[in-house]
């Protein structure tokens, strides 16, 4: 036995190079400090993923994205299939979580500076996922076609029409029209299902590859390597299961008692409910416009503060080129201000909207 | 058993229970339910010949009743089922060609329009086609 | 006083702006005080002044001069008495030539009918206690009846009725009962009209009659409450209460559901309990009373049952399991029970028994769907603790692993 399993090693690794992988993977070390800590996340952001493109697989198999079936084949999951229940909440609850620990896996890598070189890539490429991912949540949101995602879409893609200059042209490519109908489904549905897997595929690569090859940053002032370092096989990937398998005890217990709701089927012609807001990842932005005052200076409040989001964006972005200090390995208390800031800004607001829902 | 290999053994048979565990919903998910398909707002809701004239079928429409007709001339029409008065469900009366509602003696004709009664709006009207042998009913938007 | 004044000035300018053109009776009477000068404000609602009537056109006189001698010329009527008032009103109202002009739906047959009531008899007699045009109609700020702020809109007929209705005083030489009102807010048609605004729910005159109001006879009332309730009407017509009722003089429906305080029927109404109408009439031991006594045991338990499967559904819908389908016929089984309450009218055994029979079928059906989702959400929850006592032991396996990995690097 021992020795039909060596045969087949041989035979694999003559044509794939096998052992060229393995050796990388033994050498393959995660260094050890009181920071360590926050290395697990982007391993769970992995994990998360994975159970999102498993899970996302199977309800392909029984959903139809038309707005006479969407609604129908969700109550069909929910009812008819067999542990259909438990596939779909797990795939709405993962991605849930799933943002959470990008949220998380991000702040952590931006407050031990991991985005100094040589790593710039490695942050550009996260924040491109970012993106990838609250496209993943806000198209997905829209798929069971109830009146909660409904008109979630439709306040969402309304605040994405106010962008001075492209802002309508934007909205109606997103929209497939003027407003929300069964060609935004088919359009959502797509880049759920095609073009953002596609993206996160390349870029997810990318990100990963640029891991393997500059290996794990250390915060400013430790040296890259030290003795304490662990090896990632069998190790830190123990550890990294531990939480893995904790992870999904959580997810398990949430599904059974707190199933994903089916509500009622959309219906366009009924008039916007009240208090509808759009995801929990949504709230900072969606409750920040609805305090903004309407006009400041002559401009539009509400321009002024997409425009304002749009920046901090594209400051986020290019925060490894910005940090000239982190560059040079120096402390940057600056950068790690700003970054709390923004921290206290999120949660607050985020807060803020289910505390006060009648706001405004 | 040396502690290690407990803890070997302890690690391999979780692995293995928990794929089981993670593998028998999955695969029971992808044998084809009971019901083949998502009940859809298109909806078979009898075969020709199954009604006689001046008769009627309540039939299934997505979760809510359906009131299939079949005419004395043989027009078919199709309501939704559902009194707009307090949801009670109507019926077909043949011999006043009319659509009553045994709760509150609401009446509709057979434009669904309200002749008698309480209820404050019409009922919901269908489009019927025919498909084959098969009389399909949906919703008209 | 300079506050009257201030009121005075600012009525002029508002009627002078309101009615443009020279209007003596206004301009004099917003100068004067209190009940003479109420008119003024009261009539800007007018539905007479929107159709481009003005004071002179009920009251007579000539509006344009603004001399009070010359204006109250010999066409001036002033204010009618009291017994004058149907006729003042009806000059116009009884006029279908007049009133086409204006609105050619308008019946006018009102004064007629009026003559027929009770309130005109009262007056023909020389009553003026009884009620006229005005006191139902108000006078200067009249509404057509199908606005919401017209005192004969539906909702505010009670009160309109109520006002000498419910007052014992001014009902106290009359020798009828004057508790009718707080009778009827306590009703469930008072509960649809007033809390879920339906205007079919009836009112005083839908009974009683508007303009030819007078306490409807034993025999008509049946024919009143059937116009909305005709299935339970057929029903007991062909019951043999039919007769019997008829024979010894009670109204059909009234005397089980009262007539102004008609509440919300229970099922304690039904059968041979200590609030049950049936042993009103029926003593123990005979046959109406065997009857009542086994209608309401088959109706109890069709509803035991009913509720039963009823509570099923929701508690494994709040456990997350999805009853959509159950739920959808439970409907069916809601509408059955509606059926089997309405053929107690009929007083037959045999068809009442029939459709508790069907009802009992559907209950079984949905009832046996309970249970299975009931099955699910505890499959659900016993297999979560496993799967959960598996991760767990696999995280503690994980962990010793972990430690013991630790313990063999120097």
């Amino acid at each position: 036995m021992a020795h039909l399993l060596k045969d087949i090693w041989t035979y694999f690794d003559d044509r794939l190079r096998l052992s060229a992988g393995l050796e990388f993977g033994r050498k393959k070390k995660v260094p050890e400090h009181s920071y360590s800590f926050w290395y697990y996340f982007g391993g769970i952001c992995l994990f998360l993923v994975g159970i999102q493109v498993l899970t996302g697989v199977l309800l392909l198999l029984y959903y139809t994205p038309s707005i006479d079936a969407a609604h129908e084949s969700i109550v069909f999951i929910m009812s008819q299939v067999r542990f259909g229940w438990l596939i779909r909440s797990v795939h709405s609850w993962t991605a849930n979580i799933l943002i959470g620990a990008i949220f998380v896996h991000m702040f952590s890598s931006y407050f031990l500076k991991a985005y100094r070189p040589p790593r710039e890539l490695t942050w550009v490429s996260g924040f491109l996922l970012l993106i990838i991912f609250l496209a993943f949540g806000f198209s997905g949101y829209l798929l069971p076609w109830n009146e909660l995602s409904f008109f979630a879409t439709k306040v969402g893609t309304d605040i994405a029409g106010v962008v001075p200059l492209v802002g309508k042209a934007v909205k109606a490519f997103i929209l497939g029209g003027a407003q929300v109908s069964g060609a935004t489904l088919s359009r959502f549905f797509w880049l759920h299902v095609a073009i953002l897997p596609l993206l996160t595929l390349g870029v997810l690569g990318v990100h990963l590859l640029l891991v393997q090859i500059l290996g794990m940053s250390t915060p400013i002032g430790l040296p890259a390597s030290s003795a304490r370092d662990v090896s990632f096989f069998p190790d830190f990937l123990i550890k990294d299961s531990l939480g893995w398998t904790l992870i999904l005890v959580l997810i398990g217990v949430l599904c059974v008692f707190l199933p994903w709701e089916v509500g009622l089927k959309a219906d366009p012609f009924a008039p916007t409910p009240l208090g509808i807001r759009p995801e929990w990842y949504f709230t900072f932005m969606f409750t920040t416009l609805k305090l903004i005052p309407s006009h400041i200076l002559t401009l539009e409040g509400e321009v002024l503060a997409i425009l304002a989001f749009l920046a901090g964006g594209l400051l986020w972005l290019t925060v490894p080129f910005l940090d000239r200090r982190a560059a040079r390995e120096q402390r940057s208390r600056f950068f790690t201000v700003a970054g709390l800031v923004i921290v206290v800004y999120i949660v607050a607001l985020t807060a803020l909207t289910y505390l006060f829902p009648k706001l405004k | 058993m040396t502690r290690r290999r407990f803890i070997d053994v302890l690690l391999g048979g979780s692995l293995t229970a928990t794929a089981i565990a993670f593998l028998y919903p999955v695969i029971r998910y992808l044998i084809p339910p009971r019901q083949q398909e998502a009940v859809m707002k298109k909806v078979v809701a009898a075969k020709i010949g199954e009604l006689a004239p001046n008769s009627s079928k309540i039939f299934k429409f997505g979760s809510s009743p359906g009131l299939l007709i079949n005419t004395q001339e043989g027009k078919l029409l199709a309501f939704s089922a559902i009194c707009t008065h307090l949801a009670c469900t109507v019926h077909y009366e043949s011999d006043s060609d009319s659509i009553y509602c045994p709760c509150h003696g609401g009446r509709f004709d057979l434009a669904g329009n309200v002749i008698a009664g309480p209820p404050p709006a019409p009922l919901e009207a269908f489009k019927v086609e025919i498909a084959g042998d098969e009389i399909v009913v949906s919703a008209k938007s | 006083m300079k506050k009257l004044a201030a009121l005075a000035f600012l009525t002029l300018v508002l009627a002078y702006f309101l009615f443009g053109q020279k209007n003596s009776c206004i301009e004099c009477h917003q100068g004067l005080e209190k009940e003479l000068q109420e008119p003024v404000k009261a009539v800007q609602t007018d539905v007479h002044i929107q159709f481009g009537l003005g004071c002179q056109d009920c009251h007579g006189g000539n509006s344009g001069q603004s001399d009070v001698e010359l204006a109250k010329d010999k066409t001036f009527k002033g204010v009618p008495k009291r017994n004058q008032v149907p006729e003042f009103c009806g000059s116009c109202h009884s006029d279908s030539v007049y009133i086409k002009k204006y609105n050619p739906k308008l019946r006018v047959d009102q004064l007629r009918l009026y003559w027929t009531s009770q309130h005109g008899q009262l007056l023909k007699k020389g009553d003026l206690k009884g009620a006229v045009c005005t006191d139902c109609h108000g006078h200067h700020g009249i509404q057509p009846a199908n606005r919401p702020k017209s005192m004969v809109f539906p909702w505010n007929i009670p009160q309109t009725c109520g006002r000498c209705h419910a007052d014992p005083e001014y009902m106290k030489l009359y020798k009828i009962p004057t508790n009718q009102l707080s009778e009827y807010k306590q009703s469930v048609h008072a509960q649809a009209l007033f809390e879920k605004k339906d205007l079919s729910a009836p009112v005083c005159n839908d009974c009683h009659g508007n303009h030819g109001a007078s306490p409807p006879e034993v025999a008509s009332v049946a024919f009143v409450c059937r116009q909305c309730h005709p299935t339970n009407g057929k029903l007991f017509s062909q019951s043999p209460h039919k007769n019997a009722f008829d024979e010894l003089g009670l109204t059909e429906c009234g005397a089980c559901h009262g007539d102004h305080k008609i509440l919300r029927p229970t099922d304690a109404l039904l059968g041979v309990g200590k609030d049950s109408i049936c042993i009103q009439c029926h003593d123990a031991g005979s046959k109406g009373y065997d009857v009542a006594s086994q209608m309401s045991q088959k109706l109890t338990g069709f509803l035991a049952r009913f509720q039963e499967a009823q509570a099923l559904l929701s508690k494994a819908e709040q456990q997350g399991v999805e009853v959509t389908d159950p739920k959808f016929k439970l409907q069916d089984a809601n509408t059955l029970l509606i059926q089997i309450r309405n053929l107690s009218h009929a007083l037959s055994l045999q068809d009442f028994g029939e459709k508790i029979a069907e009802g009992g079928k559907v209950v079984a059906e949905v009832q046996k769907a309970g249970i299975a989702a009931m099955k699910e959400a505890k499959f659900r929850r016993t297999s979560l603790a496993i799967v959960t006592l598996i991760l767990f032991l696999l995280a503690v396996a994980l962990f010793a692993k972990i430690r013991e990995m630790r313990k063999r690097q120097p």
